[in-house]
């Protein structure tokens, strides 16, 4: 059946919380890396808004990748979280970039135009190695 | 042209039915063996009008959330009601980037969203009492 792979969510990416959304944090140099793990919609965006925010405020933070490889459905909730976060990293000068291999979450941030303000990469380290302008 | 299967879901305004909403609909959708593109289309379509609901009809208050889906040899219309606060100008309302609640961080692009994924939306609503949002897709392989 093809929908099964489609709407079933892997037990192990359902976070703590009830919540349908995981976001793991690492670092990389300055760069701030955010993995989600889920879903981001209206319900689980505020979560997601909350954890990136009390990261992205430490000084050694200057730029924010998004990593959306395992991110299994996104709507717009989602691209003003992006935007939001966007907004907050220009004022300090910071960049942010997105991982992304989901074509319908791509097609969703052509369609918001987010793509032509925010670089989309394929992997995450196609993303650090164009922040470090390799 | 009559349906040849029809369901209706009603659900309180609670974010966490955003999910069960979108699901619902794809499972609904699947029995005319869509592309996993289509039915993640329909999921979108349907998460954006129930948050619309919630946000914007009830306000983050609770209220009650009505989806009928009707489907066809190819097609699928969904219509997702809510008896909330109706919306005073639609066509302002569907405006890619337009959004009452900047503060809010919301995208502005519940209805650009719908629009492209769909084959065509149409918004009924009545201020002060309420707003149907019909979403119709036809599903491309079927119809040849």
């Amino acid at each position: 059946m093809r929908l099964q792979n489609n709407i079933q969510l892997d037990n192990n990416k359902v976070a703590k919380g009830g919540y349908a959304l995981d976001i793991k944090l690492s670092k990389r140099g300055n760069a701030l890396i955010a993995k989600f793990y889920g879903e981001l919609d209206d319900h689980t965006v505020e979560y997601a808004r909350q954890k990136i925010e009390n990261e992205m405020i430490k000084p050694a933070v200057k730029n924010i990748i998004l990593d959306f490889s395992n991110l299994t459905f996104m709507d717009s909730s989602g691209i003003g979280m992006i935007m939001g976060r966007y907004k907050k990293m220009e004022k300090i000068s910071g960049k942010v970039a997105i991982a992304c291999s989901n074509p319908q979450i791509i097609r969703l941030l052509n369609i918001s135009g987010i793509s032509s303000v925010i670089p989309l990469h394929p992997d995450i380290n196609s993303a650090v190695k164009t922040l470090r302008g390799e | 042209m009559k349906p040849i299967n029809e369901m209706t879901l009603i659900f309180p305004s609670k974010s966490s039915n955003e999910s069960l909403a979108r699901v619902v609909a794809a499972a609904f959708a699947s029995q005319l063996d869509p592309t996993v593109e289509e039915l993640a289309e329909v999921k979108t379509a349907v998460s954006e009008a129930v948050t619309n609901s919630i946000i914007h009809g009830y306000e983050n208050k609770i209220g009650e959330i009505t989806m009928h889906c009707k489907l066809y040899s190819d097609s699928i219309e969904i219509a997702v009601t809510d008896k909330g606060k109706g919306i005073e100008n639609v066509e302002l309302a569907r405006q890619p980037l337009y959004t009452s609640k900047p503060e809010m961080e919301r995208s502005g692009m519940g209805f650009t969203v719908m629009e492209a994924f769909m084959d065509k939306v149409e918004v009924i609503t009545e201020v002060g009492k309420g707003t149907t949002v019909v979403l119709f897709k036809t599903f491309k392989f079927l119809a040849g």
